[in-house]
């Protein structure tokens, strides 16, 4: 049963009814952005046209219902992942910024020479400098789980990686390139609970911190019933708008991490020899924050939980089976990801063809989708591949638009052959 | 044939495309068509590596004319690659200095360049340039 409405549901979107080199826009890059409904655009107007203000410190009128609203997007935010406290959840610039965030604060407060760090092969960048550039600060090692070849995470590998050494796990929840779900709350529980042979109880008091950019748009996440100790995404990538992402972290760890970023609205009280931090989250939020990227991303999930988080993971999961299974019939096609559990991304190669030059043409009978190594080159190495095109769907996609994603690859495989 | 005429040469040949499918299309052939580098020049040394597609450039100096070579990975860069090739190759190092570059934007091709293309078009024209001014100082030395 499909409680998707599509038709309702793209009026909502103004940018899908524009056309690209004369075509009607076919936007499968959702990986990348997603688009705004005009909802939040309404939002992020109307605040510049009537609320504009600075907020936690004015007495003024207008400073007070930004500062409301603003307050009230954090529990929008609280209240769809399901976090115990409002004040764990902290306003960054996006994924990228929570990270970066983990990776210096967590890194200063609990890191030394000869710990270890285990990410997977199938992280993005962003889930995988930051690490590096704090591993060598502090002399620590980082490990790598690896994947089978249908892009699956190797749990047995991963729980030989662990041990007393391992300070903090951290793993993408959906991987942009391949579309994979992993299996977080299993990777929570071996972390948790894992002892190796020896009976010796390794691995506990690890960390673990789940890139939740791919998998917030798609699916439910709860971060109590997960345990996780962090859950980073980005709003733009959930129909909100870029430049304003969430860190989520359970509090007593919050509580005892080092600030990240020092400046106003972080601080208790400032004198020239000791300086006292102000509370959670203002903790981790120096300088005015992105106040209208708040107001819009707490838009976007008012609008997602209108739609319906399992309706949009249940049509979406029809789209992509509708879509690979339509993409299996051109001829030497390779699907780069083939998990047994996915999440709207469509990965694919064609023999003879680079990826580039698909994009490159489907782009002129206005397809948008994304070529080239999604920014996760080691992951394009293991499958020794030098990227792939990859269609990613969100709910106001439709089978229509999939059928015109195919027949544009086929004439485009037919004119680079 | 002076880099000017190249150019307007070029532009003649893609006033007969109305559509950008017809415009690719004959890309494509030329990349097809063209052996562009020796395999022996596809080195990392040679490779100016962009985020979509990969380009090799090899460059030597003949009879005070320099020779350039190239590829890509990817068939439509290596179409227009091909293209930039033709114009440049086979010219002293300050007639490459001198000249201008109009035919990409003439042809509608300036999309190519952009930096967001990331596609190793543009690092490679910045390359051709700067082995002009290298081998002419050798030249002038």
């Amino acid at each position: 049963m499909n409680f998707i409405n599509s038709d309702k549901i793209r009026k909502d979107f103004p940018i899908l009814h524009r056309q690209v080199n004369g075509k009607p826009l076919v936007y499968f890059d959702n990986g990348a952005t997603s688009q705004k409904t005009q909802q939040v655009i309404d939002v992020i107007n109307r605040y510049y046209q009537h609320e504009n203000s600075n907020i936690h410190r004015g007495i003024h009128t207008l400073s007070q219902e930004a500062t409301d609203a603003y307050e009230k997007a954090r529990t929008t935010v609280q209240q769809f992942i399901n976090a115990q406290h409002s004040h764990e959840i902290i306003f960054t610039s996006g994924t990228t910024g929570s990270i970066n965030l983990v990776a210096s604060s967590f890194g200063k407060k609990h890191l030394q020479a000869g710990d270890e760090i285990i990410i997977s092969t199938m992280e993005h960048h962003s889930n995988i400098v930051p690490w590096q550039l704090i591993c060598e600060e502090k002399e620590a090692i980082l490990k790598v789980i690896p994947i089978n070849d249908k892009g699956e995470l190797r749990i047995d590998e991963f729980k030989k990686l662990l041990s007393n050494k391992t300070k903090l796990v951290s793993i993408t929840h959906v991987s942009n390139t391949l579309g994979t779900i992993n299996p977080v709350k299993e990777i929570i529980k071996i972390v948790r609970h894992h002892t190796p042979p020896s009976g010796e109880k390794e691995g506990e008091g690890a960390f673990i911190l789940i890139d939740g950019a791919q998998a917030v748009p798609h699916t439910k996440v709860d971060v109590q019933a997960l345990d996780c100790d962090f859950y980073a995404f980005s709003g733009h990538k959930m129909f909100g708008p870029t430049g304003v992402g969430i860190l989520y972290g359970k509090e007593a760890i919050l509580n005892e991490l080092p600030p990240y970023q020092g400046g106003g609205d972080m601080i208790k009280t400032v004198t020239f020899e000791k300086t006292t931090y102000n509370e959670l989250p203002h903790k981790f939020e120096a300088g005015t924050p992105n106040i209208v990227g708040g107001l819009g991303l707490a838009a976007a999930i008012d609008y997602m939980n209108n739609i319906g988080i399992a309706n949009i993971e249940a049509y979406e999961h029809e789209l992509l089976s509708y879509a690979t299974e339509k993409i299996k019939q051109i001829e030497g096609v390779r699907i780069i990801g083939e998990a047994a559990n996915k999440a709207s991304v469509l990965s694919f190669l064609v023999d003879g063809t680079h990826p580039s030059d698909i994009g490159m043409i489907i782009d002129k009978l206005g397809i948008a989708i994304r070529t080239g190594h999604h920014c996760t080159e080691p992951l394009m190495n293991r499958f020794d591949i030098p990227g792939t095109a990859r269609a990613s769907f969100a709910f106001y996609n439709t089978f229509e638009e999939i059928d015109i994603f195919i027949n544009a690859v086929k004439r485009a495989v037919k004119m680079l052959k | 044939m002076t880099i000017k005429e190249t150019q307007q040469e070029i532009i003649e040949e893609f006033a007969l495309f109305d559509e950008w499918m017809d415009k690719y299309e004959h890309i494509i052939e030329l990349g097809k068509d063209l052996p562009l580098i020796d395999e022996q020049y596809k080195t990392d040394e040679n490779l100016i590596k962009g985020c979509q597609s990969k380009v090799w450039l090899h460059a030597e100096l003949k009879d005070g004319k320099i020779i350039f070579t190239a590829d890509s990975d990817a068939i439509i860069t290596k179409g227009i690659v091909g293209l930039v090739i033709n114009v440049f190759s086979n010219h002293t190092p300050q007639e490459i200095i001198d000249a201008d570059l109009f035919f990409i934007d003439q042809i509608g091709l300036q999309e190519h360049l952009s930096p967001t293309r990331s596609n190793g078009l543009l690092s490679m024209l910045k390359q051709i340039r700067m082995y002009a001014v290298v081998f002419g100082s050798q030249l002038t030395s």
